[in-house]
């Protein structure tokens, strides 16, 4: 009983932090950029889906699409105000424009968070569930919603795949990640690239807010964690390593659930932090990394 | 040494400081006094900050690790044993644990570069934090611990202990970063390849800067908590904590020592006289701050060095 609670609630977490570092991992993988406002981006997309219904008392569906337009207008924000003018920048030497982009879009999350606070004070919201109801698998009661956050995350992560893979401009971006000078030596614009991707990023985080909104609520309080949830996801997977990434919300995702139900909530995030720790020492490029990193 | 002893920066920096050291004669407002000395101390956070970053290259997303390690050692300490052993023990024991919490960071940062060391760093704070909530009999968890002990009862003398604490610890940092140790921390964390080939050693002189400034960020924050007679997870290991040194660092302008400690008064002063804004006060700030990194990349002191430069 227990077992198989373990193994429905572990699945549906698994799969909202796979589609939340699935975009992270991309956009590392092709620009370079870890965006430390990831988190602030799913908030502020669940945050705009709750203020729809709450507010504006649009109906679920309408809700949940200005969420995700919202994600993606926060990921072009983004990528606007705080990545690429740094990017551009002569004044900064190419070595330090990682850890400036990184202070950038700590800022720029930071601002988001705020204005939501501001806006919507720092209360936990709960986006309306798009589904209702609760399904009896095997003795197990779960609602209904958890099986479709992740029904919806793996359909999401399952069309990535076809459009990386199979789609001519899917194709131009794997390449990028794999040599951006080559890509641009074959004609190809590598700032459309750049937009293309954080389209997709936006996107991802937008409905992994959302659903996250829908299972868990969110609060402005839940930025920091959730930046740092995907940021160690990514890295346990091997950063810009998509499939390691898969992996790794899988791994952290059935630790946290496993840690939650036979020792304690309070202890959630240790034994996902310590296995962190323990491959950093031994094996720094992460489960499925590139040996160059 | 003549040189610099007529220079500009020399003078103007002599005139702030027996200024700064003057301010309890003139004013006795305990408000005012308490502010600038919390602002003093987060003064040392970012400068021992900015030796590690800004001169030999390391990526630390965790100042607060260092900083807690020795503000949780100092208090605990000062609090099971309180009469029987000095304050003073307790600071001392507070810097030395964060020394060893340096050289346990350090270890992966000579296997790792970049982003994995920054995440390194950030997962130890974590790791703090959940230690801290975790051992609550021990560490008075999330609601705080106090300690019986504090520097001083008086403002002005907790003020100038705060000052003289800050400009010694300014003077030793800002001269180790001017010396050929500076340089070799500099030519490292721009090249470390290059620089090993010179025949430097690398993984030694990154070391000593981890060891230097894990003991400044411990013993700043041994002596804030005696300042703040209580110990909370909030106001000392928090990630938003380390946010703020960090910001002050690159706002000030990195690789100046100096600038880190004028961006952490600014930050706090800033703070403190948007707070009747409310929440608006960090939105405000975060957008100042944030402007700045992209107009002015090399921060207030880059600023005023630009000026000087044309004029």
């Amino acid at each position: 009983m227990r077992f198989w609670q373990i193994l429905i609630d572990g699945f549906a977490i698994s799969a909202l932090y796979a589609l939340g570092a699935t975009g992270f991992t991309l956009i590392f993988g092709v620009s370079g950029v870890l965006n430390l406002a990831h988190g602030a981006i799913m908030v502020g997309a669940a945050v705009a889906a709750f203020a729809a219904t709450a507010e504006f008392h649009l109906d679920p569906y309408t809700s949940a699409l200005i969420g995700v337009a919202t994600g993606l207008v926060l990921a072009y924000a983004t990528y606007y105000i705080a990545v690429r003018p740094i990017q551009r920048s002569r004044a900064i030497a190419e070595a330090e424009k990682e850890i400036f982009i990184l202070t950038s879009t700590l800022l720029w999350g930071i601002i988001i968070q705020e204005a939501i606070a501001y806006l919507f004070t720092n209360n936990a919201k709960t986006v309306v569930p798009l589904v209702e109801g609760v399904i009896t698998v095997l003795g197990v009661r779960t609602p209904a919603n958890e099986y479709f956050t992740a029904f919806v995350c793996w359909i999401a992560i399952g069309l990535l795949w076809l459009v990386v893979n199979k789609t001519r401009r899917g194709k131009a971006v794997r390449a990028a990640s794999m040599n951006p000078r080559g890509v641009t030596m074959v004609g190809i614009e590598l700032s459309t690239i750049h937009l293309a991707v954080w389209t997709v990023y936006g996107l991802l985080a937008g409905i992994a807010g959302i659903l996250l909104g829908m299972f868990l609520g969110v609060s402005s309080y839940s930025v920091g964690p959730l930046t740092a949830s995907a940021f160690s996801i990514v890295v346990l997977g091997g950063l810009g390593s998509v499939s390691g990434s898969l992996a790794a919300a899988f791994v952290v995702g059935y630790l946290e659930t496993l840690t939650a139900y036979l020792i304690s909530p309070a202890y959630r995030t240790i034994p996902s932090l310590l296995l962190l720790v323990i491959v950093m020492y031994v094996r720094p490029s992460g489960l499925f990394g590139r040996r160059t990193a | 040494m003549k040189r610099l002893l007529h220079s500009r920066g020399f003078v103007v920096a002599l005139v702030v400081l027996v200024l700064g050291a003057c301010l309890p004669l003139v004013s006795s407002s305990g408000y005012i006094l308490g502010l600038l000395t919390v602002a003093f101390y987060t003064a040392v956070f970012a400068m021992a900050w900015d030796l590690l970053f800004g001169f030999a290259g390391e990526v630390n997303f965790g100042p607060t690790f260092l900083i807690g390690v020795g503000a949780y050692t100092a208090g605990i300490l000062d609090a099971r044993f309180a009469p029987e052993i000095s304050i003073w023990i307790c600071v001392i024991a507070g810097a030395a644990a964060a020394v060893v919490g340096g050289v346990v960071l350090a270890l992966p940062a000579l296997r790792v570069r970049g982003p994995y060391f920054g995440l390194t760093t950030l997962v130890a704070v974590l790791m703090l934090q959940n230690f801290v909530v975790v051992f609550a009999d021990l560490t008075g968890g999330e609601i705080g611990l106090s300690v019986p002990d504090v520097l001083s009862v008086k403002a002005s003398v907790n003020y100038w202990i705060a000052f003289g604490f800050m400009t010694i610890s300014g003077a030793i940092l800002f001269g180790l970063s001017r010396s050929p140790i500076g340089l070799v921390l500099q030519a490292s964390g721009q090249d470390p390849v290059q620089a090993g080939a010179l025949g430097f050693n690398v993984a030694k002189h990154k070391l000593a800067a981890f060891i230097v400034s894990a003991f400044f960020s411990g013993l700043a924050g041994s002596l804030m908590t005696f300042y703040m007679g209580t110990l909370s997870v909030g106001t000392f290991v928090d990630l938003a904590v380390g946010v703020q040194i960090i910001i002050a660092a690159v706002l000030g302008g990195r690789r100046t020592v100096i600038g880190a400690a004028i961006g952490a008064i600014f930050l706090i002063g800033a703070g403190e006289l948007l707070r009747p804004l409310g929440e608006l006060a960090t939105l405000i700030v975060s957008v100042f701050a944030l402007a700045v990194i992209l107009f002015f990349p090399e921060g207030f002191l880059g600023m005023l060095r630009g000026r000087m430069r044309r004029a």
